[in-house]
């Protein structure tokens, strides 16, 4: 049986300490890690100074940007191999490996419809026409004029993943079409009222510079609620990946509709019905009927630590981690099930929560060697709970392809091996 | 006295506040006024009605020769997919276990099909076919499709009113749609 205990417990610290005591005396006792390949090295550790204390380090000026450490070099984008092309594609963002709730820049996720574009920012223009009192077109300088905001959302691909097998090894495989920012840009709600919204505007449709010229059509009380027009990701400009010079930012609403590379906003009365609302982003029922318009991510969770491709070292103390989002709001609570789903228990979330936003979860554990599966479950500020795949698949079918949201179990071996519990 | 003063002083203000409403100037005075020719060039959104579809025609017959050339190394030499979506066929099938969309199985407007491919077709050159070969290549899809006749030609009033079958298949997003 596998036991856990509260992170205040005084038994937690001897526990832990205990069981550090025991790595220790396991000579090259095995660490995880993508950085531990030269454990085998004796000569940098103790009682002998390491080399790199015995010597002048790289000197100021070597890497003017800066980049991870080479030891760091496995940490990347999750980009499959086997694509049919690389041009309407994606990558995902290697959850397993990061800690916290920002997704640096190099390792946020990606999917374009058209390649990305390299645009100079004293050539792009934001026209902003339709049904507005003055039809204005702006420069880069001119947006960064207006006051700014920066906010911390999640973003997510609609498609996170699909419904059918076979299901991804890893966290990443799974539901890595996820990241965290912070965003910086202009209320799109400021920009709209600068041009004047008539009184029968009630759809934004939304253009990307981009060679899919990629467009969605937006609500008005999304645009009016907490819509952005961004121009800084983690406080540094967008990354052409991200949609550099400018793109739009939906927080909590499918990737897709944050338009990047944002040229054009044309505001109309309907939705515009593009491709990319009617043929491809809606959500097919077994019936044969399909939803449309289908905008917000439902909450969601996973856990990252143990996940998929991982194993657990040895028994003992383990603390189990995870993010959790929601498209509605704040995330209000996670539990987490070490019983393969018969009792759940309520993790601890790393604060502050903010709403639309990855939401970090933590669980002390000690785990007895015995094989256990476990699993997380988001409920949100509405009090939605995270379904289960099975739950999902009974309303929605395998074609459904879309917001799956559904929890994700990990199967830990008496190895430690950490496997895809549905696989 | 001084009361009155500050009174009517009060009370331009107010005024000119209003008038400034009235005029429904912008707050921040940012960003120029953009001119009709620009809108027009920039402007390619075809409403689901068929709304600004430009000027032009095309028929199925030249819609062969441009798809033969310009689309069919992605899409197949009948729209059966390859490298790029299947066009065509799959009607019947969508809502079966084995659902095959395509044009003529699943999207529900034809005038889309004009928007899609004159802003991202073909995928290595968009926006360089001519209005007149978007409306041909249209034509020839729903030709393949069984939509319209061989011996179509379409334009702008033509593509918005063919029906497309799967058009009244579409529903609201009813989610939350798992029980609490």
């Amino acid at each position: 049986m596998s036991s856990t205990f509260d992170a205040d417990d005084k038994s937690a610290g001897t526990t832990r300490r205990r069981f550090l005591r025991g790595s220790a005396a396991a000579a090259g006792g095995t660490v995880l890690g993508a950085g531990a390949s030269a454990a085998a090295e004796t000569d940098n550790l103790p009682p002998n100074i390491p080399e790199w204390m015995k010597a002048p380090g790289e000197p100021m000026g070597s890497h003017p940007y800066g980049a991870p450490s080479p030891f760091e070099k496995g940490v990347v984008k999750n980009i499959s191999k086997t694509l049919k092309q690389y041009l309407s594609a994606s990558s995902r963002t290697p959850l397993q490996e990061l800690d916290g709730i920002i997704t640096p820049n190099g390792l946020f996720y990606e999917r374009h419809h058209g390649g990305v574009p390299t645009i100079d920012p004293a050539q792009h223009r934001l026209m902003l026409h339709g049904l507005v009192e003055r039809p204005l077109i702006f420069t880069m300088d001119e947006l960064r004029r207006f006051p700014s905001e920066s906010r911390v959302h999640f973003l997510e691909c609609s498609g996170n993943p699909g419904y059918s097998k076979p299901y991804g090894k890893t966290a990443s495989d799974l539901v890595g079409l996820v990241s965290c920012a912070e965003w910086t840009g202009v209320s799109l709600k400021l920009v709209l009222q600068e041009a004047g919204l008539k009184p029968d505007a009630k759809w934004v449709v939304a253009e990307g510079a981009d060679a899919a010229a990629l467009t969605r059509s937006i609500p008005i009380e999304k645009c009016l609620e907490d819509a952005m027009l961004v121009y800084s990701q983690n406080g540094e400009r967008l990354r052409p990946q991200q949609g550099y010079p400018l793109r739009l930012f939906l927080p909590g609403f499918e990737g897709n509709m944050s338009v990047k590379w944002l040229r054009r906003l044309h505001v109309t009365a309907e939705p515009v019905y593009s491709r990319e609302e009617t043929s491809k982003y809606t959500d097919l029922l077994p019936d044969g009927t399909a939803r449309e318009f289908s905008f917000y991510m439902e909450a969601k969770s996973i856990i990252t630590r143990p996940s998929g491709g991982q194993r657990l070292s040895a028994p003992g103390f383990h603390e189990i981690t995870g993010v959790a989002w929601s498209g509605h709001g704040k995330i209000a609570r996670v539990e987490v099930s070490l019983d393969d789903g018969k009792n759940w228990q309520d993790a601890r979330l790393q604060e502050p929560v903010l709403t639309r936003a990855l939401t970090r979860f933590r669980l002390p554990w000690r785990w007895d060697g015995k094989p256990a599966v476990i699993q997380s479950r988001a409920i949100d500020e509405t009090d939605y709970v995270q379904p289960t795949l099975s739950e999902l698949l009974a309303v929605r079918g395998e074609n459904y392809f879309y917001h799956n949201n559904a929890i994700w179990p990990w199967r830990i071996a008496a190895d430690g091996e950490v496997t895809n519990a549905l696989a | 006295m001084r009361l009155r003063e500050i009174c009517s002083i009060a009370v331009a203000i107010v005024v000119s506040v209003f008038a400034v409403e009235a005029q429904a100037q912008s707050l921040y005075g940012i960003g120029r006024p953009a001119t009709a020719a620009e809108i027009a060039g920039w402007n390619i959104d075809i409403g689901r009605d068929g709304s600004n579809l430009p000027k032009g025609s095309g028929s199925v017959s030249h819609g062969r020769e441009v798809f033969a050339q310009q689309c069919a190394s992605c899409h197949g030499d009948q729209g059966e997919g390859g490298l790029g979506d299947r066009l065509v066929g799959g009607q019947g099938t969508i809502g079966t276990p084995k659902p095959i969309r395509t044009v003529g199985s699943y999207w529900p407007y034809a005038p889309t099909l004009f928007d899609y491919i004159r802003r991202a077709m073909p995928q290595n050159a968009p926006q360089s076919l001519s209005d007149e070969d978007v409306y041909a290549v249209s034509a020839y899809i729903l030709n393949l499709n069984g939509l319209v006749g061989a011996d179509a030609a379409l334009d702008a009033k033509s593509l918005a009113a063919v029906k497309m079958p799967n058009r009244d298949r579409f529903v609201g997003d009813a989610r939350p749609d798992t029980k609490k």
